[in-house]
């Protein structure tokens, strides 16, 4: 049997990926509840006045978005670290670099693209307008991807660490804070009506740039925590 | 010249020549830091609109660019230490970040000193503040990333990836007062075209901020020689500097 081709290898390392995160649909599911349980922890802090709630709505959104980004991203490589695989995928003849793209495609699809087509809901519920909905997806779409390249890069470099959990907030957040501060003033132009193109553009722009160099990143991170 | 290059690589060598260095460095800063502090606090006249408030720029400035000027200094002696794998580069990055932090601290700490009597307000979250602040974030992390690996060889690569890394924010940083418009007025001294400050505030705020410049250095060397000492605590030339300094 020959080696498979790069792009086949990606594919299968994805579909591997996406495969164990369906036989635990917990793991899946647990971001999700977690997002929806802090959303409502604002209404109840904030008090339920509607008009309030809208102004923050872009913020909380985003906010709570980011934070189940956080936790979830220390978990990529944490159990393929700690059963040896994640050797092995350093000593296979693919790039790394394509390798951990995959990993972080396989974590976005399960967290990001599905907390950002569940908002909507929690928006309504915020009392955002209905106007701004689009923009919010979009926005978490393209937002949410950077920040699970980011995330990588984090817990690549932490992954050997026994207590990386408190570490990786701490080296991420900085890095989160350009995205948030994008992110969220899109949405809030929309609800204004104001154009959120050239937020979302510049998003876009994040995201090409993440996804060029964060893979390179997460490579050397993995090859040093592995090395540790 | 190459010869004198390579020979920085090696620790005894590296730890004399820094403390060559030093000898003349440190006297000569404290000259341009206490003179440059008489000149800009007495010598100038109180600004037409701040009064004497405006005085805190001779601090605030110069910790401010040395803060961002640091954190190249740590980036690029992590790439140099991940590339060619020099050690001595490994023990640059390390000894930058504290200096750099305390630096960040010092241009946060004066900035709201001065935004209180001025703006009216200790803080404010404007574009150049937020990302100074995110600038001294990015210093704790490494620092923390650093005392977080048991094994030290790991600890110097792990922090070269993240400050490359962060090293993405720092042109944002540096051009965040031109791009968006907000409290913070835009950057006075420019190298081309007129600066907007008048030439008696700007030769004493030039004269700080080539002493912070000097301090950083001084900083960074006195760092590098302890950081030296104690990895190389076990070599025969620790000994005998440690034999000697006993003695005295």
């Amino acid at each position: 049997m020959s080696a498979p081709h790069t792009g086949q290898f990606c594919v299968l390392l994805l579909r591997r990926q996406l495969l164990l995160a369906m036989r635990r649909p917990i793991d899946i599911a647990n971001p999700l509840l977690f997002f929806t349980m802090v959303i409502v922890l604002f209404p109840l802090g904030l008090g339920p006045a509607p008009d309030k709630l809208a102004s923050f709505a872009p913020g909380v959104l985003w906010i709570t978005a980011l934070l189940s980004n956080l936790l979830t991203s220390d978990a990529v490589f944490r159990s393929d670290f700690d059963d040896g695989s994640l050797e092995q995928l350093i000593l296979a003849p693919q790039p790394l670099f394509l390798s951990a793209l995959a990993y972080i495609s396989a974590h976005w699809l399960t967290t990001g693209l599905l907390l950002a087509l569940l908002s909507p809901v929690f928006a309504l519920m915020l009392n955002l307008p209905g106007s701004a909905l689009i923009t919010l997806v979009v926005s978490l779409l393209l937002g949410t991807a950077v920040l699970s390249l980011l995330g990588g890069i984090g817990a690549a470099l932490t992954v050997g660490l026994k207590r990386g959990g408190m570490l990786i907030s701490l080296l991420i957040l900085p890095l989160y804070m350009p995205v948030l501060i994008f992110g969220s003033a899109a949405v809030q132009a929309a609800v204004t009506g104001a154009p959120s193109g050239p937020y979302l553009a510049i998003l876009g722009a994040m995201l090409s740039l993440a996804i060029a160099l964060a893979p390179l990143a997460i490579a050397a991170g993995l090859r040093i925590s592995i090395d540790a | 010249m190459w010869t004198f290059f390579h020979k920085l690589g090696s620790p005894p060598w590296l730890y004399a020549i820094a403390g060559v260095v030093l000898r003349w460095l440190l006297p000569i800063t404290l000259i341009a830091l206490v003179g440059g502090m008489i000149w800009g606090v007495l010598f100038t006249a109180p600004d037409f609109r701040q009064g004497n408030s405006y005085r805190i720029i001779y601090v605030h400035v110069p910790a401010a660019v040395v803060a961002l000027a640091g954190y190249y200094v740590m980036a690029i002696a992590g790439a140099v230490s991940l590339i060619w794998r020099i050690k001595m580069a490994d023990v640059v990055m390390k000894a930058a970040a504290p200096v750099g932090a305390a630096l960040a601290f010092i241009a946060l700490f004066t900035g709201a000193v001065w935004g209180k009597p001025t703006w009216g307000t200790w803080w404010v979250w404007d574009a150049r503040i937020t990302s100074m602040l995110i600038l001294l974030f990015l210093y704790l992390g490494v620092i923390a990333l650093y005392e977080a690996f048991d094994n030290k060889e790991a600890a110097g690569k792990a922090c070269a990836v993240l400050s490359l890394v962060g090293m993405v924010n720092i042109p944002i940083i540096y051009k965040s007062v031109d791009w968006w418009y907000s409290l913070h007025q835009p950057a006075s001294i420019k190298f081309t075209g007129e600066s907007t400050i008048d030439p008696s505030m700007l030769y004493p705020l030039l004269l700080m901020i080539a002493a912070f410049y000097a301090l950083f250095t001084c900083c960074l060397l006195m760092n590098m020689r302890a950081e030296l000492l104690q990895r190389e605590s076990r070599t025969q030339w620790v000994k005998k500097i440690a034999a000697k300094e006993g003695k005295r």
